[in-house]
């Protein structure tokens, strides 16, 4: 019961040193900082989400984007005022009901979930019938539709001029309150006996099936679950871009949320997230290489593009010689960490001397 | 819709279909033979075209050196995507192969924009491919005939590969068992680096005809063309060559008639292909010319 | 009543039929033998009693109820469990909780309730673990509960596999091949356990065996199929001195055991 008592502490005070952390960011830091960090909260429940249905449920679906996409634009919609709405749809007005519509964030966040559950469990039906490769055309192709149709329905989405001037209203709270709460379902459902049920699919479906595991319901349970939270992390993002259009959910995003999760490893929801964090924070410490730049007296031309050059070779490099990727299907505990920690101090503290010495000292 | 105007549209149809069919090839047979989407082959089209695109305009070479030239060149590359990409992974369980295809895509798509630059660039189309033809009350500009021409060649002369050379019965042989093949002594590497170099060499040439047609080249050119054709293979059942060039015209035909007959609906025209794909996948996935294979449990 | 019945059941995949109007009835708590040589559609009837292929005709009935076509999880869960030729265990799973897979339909907490840990889940979560471990337990195989499935020696993973169906509470049990790859001394403590498992459980099994002496000695009762078809069905003495039998098995190496 010691060791119990110890993790809940250290959690604890982990908890309160994060939000201390997010208190003092929200009140201190330049917006240019706090984009970064939210950013960092979108892509996290991105990765962990792609990671709860093909990491732990074994359905490589490339929808993402699109679903990503409704929760944006329903968010948008909905936390838009109405004259901001008439000033942005001057070439179709926009249908009645939604124009003058203005509800709270929080309700945003809940019915763009939905709204990317609905549609996201529409998925599951053909994951039911299809397998791997297969299964990411589809869903790719579903993902473009969606696009196609966002791009189309002018009186609803103002089609390709997409929206400007959404209300900025995420912040860290709303961000990682969100990704924690994700993180938080995803955990446990995985460590749950559904997570086993779910292992099992990925693993082999037809045995699975053969003790008893509902396929349709477990893969629709892992699809609903991961929609839900990447519509709420579309509303985060639209909210904190503050201009979205249909491009912006191109199935490039559906790759880099691939390569994030597959760099921190499937099967590993604590890799999705130091991988986000690792991709966000990469991607702006890299902005500099894309324009132009001075070592010393010499004038070196930007390469615009170059950062996701970097990032889908590295991707591609991990893929071929390193598939585990960064956590494999490792997860952190303080358990972990505690292993970890003693394994570094071993390796310091005995200066590499290994033998008969230092028998003794291993615990 | 008069019928000459029926017939321009036919003909477009046509000529699409030709682009789309000489794709689907390459999809088709490297899927026959190593049942790998190769999520790279539409990125493989736009190397074509600006391989092209280069030759003329840095090299200044004639367009009929240039052509072939860059068709070659552009062959050595769909190989060396094979070699680096798939080769040392093809043990490992399928999905990996897709997630490296994938990534591979991202990469080329990445490495144009930054070495082409994203900004289109304008193909200069040569000249006897500029003239407007008028057949009664018919207007075709030639380069939709020489689209249909010139597929018509290049599908004659992968058939006789096929059906007629060793190499092409080692493909076939390969598509059907590719571990006992092996083991009868076909060089496997050899066969497949032979196929990716044929499937991106068509690749090529339908992304040349495809700089012609619209004359614009940009690095994300080949993602569209890539996933149409990549369609079209199925619908023809893939891994099945004369389903891919059939596919591949169906579809082409189908995509200026929807447009030509329900022009409000034109904007919707990538999502009726997106919904024949997944219709296909769901309900017929072998396609028209395919072969139902059942899972041995 | 019988427990399984199949009646002319028929499999034709194309061209090929596998199986040529199989019928034969399995009563409550009896054990039957499968044999025939390779390729004679054994593993096929298996596949189709448990949904896995839907039958070109004939039917197949579970005490009393019609499951051809039925799906595979809905009839596991009317309790018919099975193992397979090869071993597929997951991957991805511990020994224990490669078990409770098998435990998992009978979970009654929905997913919200174990998402928050809520205590009707939690208890589940604790009775479906203590009888995992029980079920190692009686195989001799708990004190590996934690790990890696696949690590396991090759005879250890067969009677995990046989672990995990019996977690579903089947009533009744096929396991295909189950002494494969065994040496004698391990095929005889399977088919000891395979007999535990009878008396203690009360469930019927259906096996499919390759090799005959592991069959002959305990299964009371054998039916033999060749080419998709029943050619003898009795008492393994009629079985061994049955002219047919003897003639499908002449040509094939396996006669009288590996």
């Amino acid at each position: 019961m010691k060791k119990l008592s110890r993790n809940t502490i250290l959690s604890i005070i982990a908890l309160a040193a994060i939000v201390g952390f997010m208190i003092y960011a929200e009140n201190t830091f330049n917006p240019y900082l706090l984009r970064i960090l939210n950013l960092c909260a979108v892509y996290s429940i991105f990765a962990v989400t792609f990671n709860l249905v093909y990491g732990f449920t074994g359905q490589f679906s490339l929808g993402h984007a699109g679903f990503a996409a409704i929760g944006a634009y329903i968010g948008a919609l909905l936390t838009m005022s109405p004259a901001q709405k008439q000033a942005n749809f001057f070439l179709e007005p926009i249908v009645p009901f939604l124009a003058n519509i203005e509800l709270p964030f929080i309700l945003a966040i809940i019915i763009g979930g939905l709204g990317a559950a609905l549609v996201g469990s529409l998925v599951a039906w053909p994951a039911l019938r299809l397998k791997g490769d297969y299964l990411a055309i589809a869903t790719l192709g579903f993902s473009e539709i969606i696009r196609v149709l966002l791009v189309n329905m002018q009186p609803i989405t103002n089609g390709a001029l997409g929206l400007k001037g959404i209300p900025d209203y995420t912040n860290l709270y709303w961000s990682w309150g969100t990704a924690a709460v994700c993180i938080f379902v995803c955990k446990r459902l995985v460590d749950s006996n559904y997570g086993h049920a779910l292992k099992a699919i990925r693993d082999d479906e037809i045995v699975a099936e053969a003790l008893g595991v509902s396929l349709s319901y477990h893969k629709l349970l892992a699809f609903f679950t991961s929609a839900f939270f990447i519509g709420s992390a579309g509303v985060l993002f639209a909210n904190l871009i503050s201009t979205i259009d249909p491009k912006v959910f191109l199935f490039f995003l559906a790759y880099q949320i691939v390569g994030i999760t597959v760099m921190g490893g499937m099967g590993s929801l604590t890799g999705s997230v130091i991988s986000a964090f690792l991709y966000t924070i990469f991607l702006e410490f890299l902005r500099p290489i894309e324009s132009q730049f001075n070592i010393g007296s010499i004038q070196v031309p930007g390469i615009p593009g170059m950062r996701m050059v970097i990032f889908s070779f590295l991707l591609l490099m991990v893929i071929l010689f390193y598939r585990r990727g960064l956590m494999g299907s490792s997860e952190f505990s303080w358990d972990w960490a505690a292993e970890k920690i003693g394994a570094l101090r071993r390796l310091f503290s005995g200066s590499g001397k290994t033998g008969v010495d230092d028998i003794g000292k291993e615990d | 819709m008069t019928l000459p105007l029926f017939f321009q549209h036919l003909a477009n149809g046509i000529s699409l279909g030709s682009l789309y069919a000489l794709i689907a090839i390459g999809y088709t047979m490297v899927y026959g033979i190593l049942r790998l989407i190769n999520f790279a082959h539409g990125d493989v089209v736009m190397l074509g075209a600006y391989m092209a695109f280069y030759m003329i305009a840095i090299f200044r070479l004639p367009w009929w050196v240039s052509f072939p030239v860059a068709i070659v060149i552009t062959a050595g590359m769909g190989v060396v995507i094979e070699r680096a990409a798939y080769k040392p992974i093809r043990e490992f369980p399928r999905i990996n192969l897709f997630t490296s295809a994938v990534a591979v895509s991202f990469l080329i798509e990445n490495l144009g924009i930054v070495i082409f630059g994203g900004r289109p660039k304008a193909f200069e189309r040569p000249a006897f491919m500029d003239i407007t033809i008028r057949i009664g009350k018919v207007t075709i500009v030639s380069y939709t005939l020489v689209i249909i021409l010139t597929a018509l060649v290049l599908f004659g002369g992968l058939l006789v590969l096929v059906n007629y050379t060793k190499t092409g019965k080692a493909m076939r042989a390969l598509s059907k068992d590719i571990e006992t093949t092996g083991l009868m002594g076909v060089d496997t590497n050899r066969i497949i680096s032979i196929a990716f170099a044929v499937g991106s060499a068509l690749a090529a040439a339908g992304g040349i005809l495809t700089a012609i047609k619209f004359p614009q080249i940009n690095p994300l050119m080949g993602v569209m063309p890539g996933l149409k054709a990549f369609i079209a293979a199925v619908l023809g059942g893939i891994g099945n060559i004369p389903g891919a060039m059939i596919g591949g015209f169906i579809l082409g035909v189908s995509e200026i008639m929807i447009v030509a007959f329900l022009p409000d609906l034109a904007g919707y025209r990538d999502a009726f292909a997106y919904s024949i794909l997944i219709l296909l996948l769901l309900f017929r996935p072998t396609g028209i010319m395919g072969e139902v294979q059942a899972e041995k449990v | 009543m019988a427990l399984l019945k199949l009646d002319n059941t028929v499999m034709r995949f194309g061209g090929l039929t596998a199986v040529n109007k199989f019928s034969t009835e399995i009563t409550d708590n009896e054990l039957c033998a499968l044999i025939g040589p390779n390729g004679s559609g054994k593993t096929t009837i298996f596949n189709i009693i448990t949904g896995i292929y839907t039958p070109t005709s004939g039917s197949i009935h579970f005490n009393g109820e019609e499951i051809n076509g039925m799906r595979p999880d809905l009839i596991t869960k009317l309790g018919i469990s099975r193992t397979f030729q090869n071993i597929r265990l997951f991957k991805g799973l511990n020994v224990v909780e490669n078990v409770e897979v098998g435990h998992h339909l009978r979970l009654r907490s929905d997913p919200i309730s174990a998402i928050l840990n809520l205590p009707g889940y939690k208890e589940e979560e604790t009775s479906i673990r203590k009888e995992a471990l029980e079920l190692l337990e009686s195989l001799e195989l708990a004190h590996l509960a934690y790990d890696v499935a696949t690590s396991l020696p090759y005879g250890q993973q067969r009677k995990l596999e046989i672990a995990r169906a019996l977690a579903t509470h089947p009533r009744l049990l096929l396991l295909d091949e189950p002494a494969a790859g065994m040496n004698p001394n391990e095929a005889e403590e399977l088919m000891q356990f395979i007999l535990h498992v009878l008396e203690t459980f009360k469930i019927s099994v259906f096996l499919i065996e390759h090799q005959m002496r592991v069959v002959m000695g305990i299964c009371p009762r054998i039916i033999v199929i060749d080419h998709g078809e029943t050619i003898a069905e009795g008492t393994p003495e009629e079985i061994q001195n049955n002219n047919r039998v003897i003639e499908a098995y002449l040509g094939v190496d396996d006669y009288a055991g590996n």
